[in-house]
């Protein structure tokens, strides 16, 4: 196996608090996760170098079309995942139907897809980090994740970007 | 009308937050410094929303002015 090295620093230490956002996607709904993109996507045109942290549901946001899982309980739980085009409202799903709904209702409107969003947020530059231990919890591997996930880290890479932001975001 | 030198037009009708933001900053970065551009819109979120980009990233809101459901807008490239 190859010897693997740390990740580059996200910033430089130097910088003490700069026109940074971080935010920390927890919910993995649409309507959370347009939200997210909405805000990243916005912040890095308005200037802001954003860092988005997807744990737990939000690595949902990151997850390609595939089965995960490696345990018993680890597939039975990657039967309720989905990718980013697969995920329902957080209210009115309905089993799926509200999912169908919200998405032809945004497309009369000519608001941007969910997924869509997220190409233009990496686009701009918005970096997005997946938590280590959800994937290890979720048994969720990198392969499983798109390949415009920065970097795979824990809770004090995200931290260190946080206290060098301007605002961090809990969605 | 006022006299500014216009480089480039937008159209940014039907677009929807936070894209007319977007587009902006993506169209900001192929003119010159003190060169303007000229843009139309309809979402009227635009109206709260491009003063405030401008103000954030510093660029010059030249005019905006809504006409029915056309805002239109220009906006100089400061930096």
């Amino acid at each position: 196996m190859a010897v693997q090295t740390a990740p580059a620093p996200v910033t430089a230490p130097e910088v003490a608090t700069a026109n940074k956002l971080t935010m920390i996607v927890f919910s993995g709904e649409m309507d959370r996760l347009v939200a997210a993109f909405n805000i990243a996507t916005g912040a890095a045109a308005s200037g802001m170098d954003v860092t988005m942290f997807f744990t737990f549901w939000g690595l949902q946001a990151l997850k390609k079309h595939t089965r995960t899982g490696r345990s018993l309980m680890g597939r039975m739980l990657g039967w309720f995942l989905h990718d980013i085009d697969g995920v329902g409202p957080s209210k009115m799903n309905f089993g799926g139907a509200g999912r169908w709904m919200f998405k032809q209702m945004m497309n009369v409107k000519q608001v941007t897809p969910v997924a869509e969003l997220r190409s233009l947020a990496a686009e701009l530059g918005v970096r997005m980090l997946a938590c280590q231990m959800s994937m290890d919890v979720m048994e969720i591997r990198r392969e499983d994740l798109i390949d415009e996930v920065g970097d795979v880290a824990g809770v004090a890479a995200m931290l260190e970007v946080a206290m060098q932001s301007k605002a961090t975001l809990f969605i | 009308m006022d006299a500014v030198q216009t480089t480039k037009i937008l159209d940014l009708k039907g677009l929807l937050c936070p894209i007319p933001v977007v587009k902006m900053a993506q169209a900001i970065k192929t003119v010159a410094i003190g060169e303007v551009i000229e843009a139309t819109a309809t979402d009227p979120g635009v109206m709260a929303d491009i003063p405030a980009w401008c103000r954030t990233t510093g660029h010059e809101l030249v005019r905006i002015a809504r006409e029915d459901k056309i805002i239109a807008f220009a906006v100089r490239r400061v930096k």
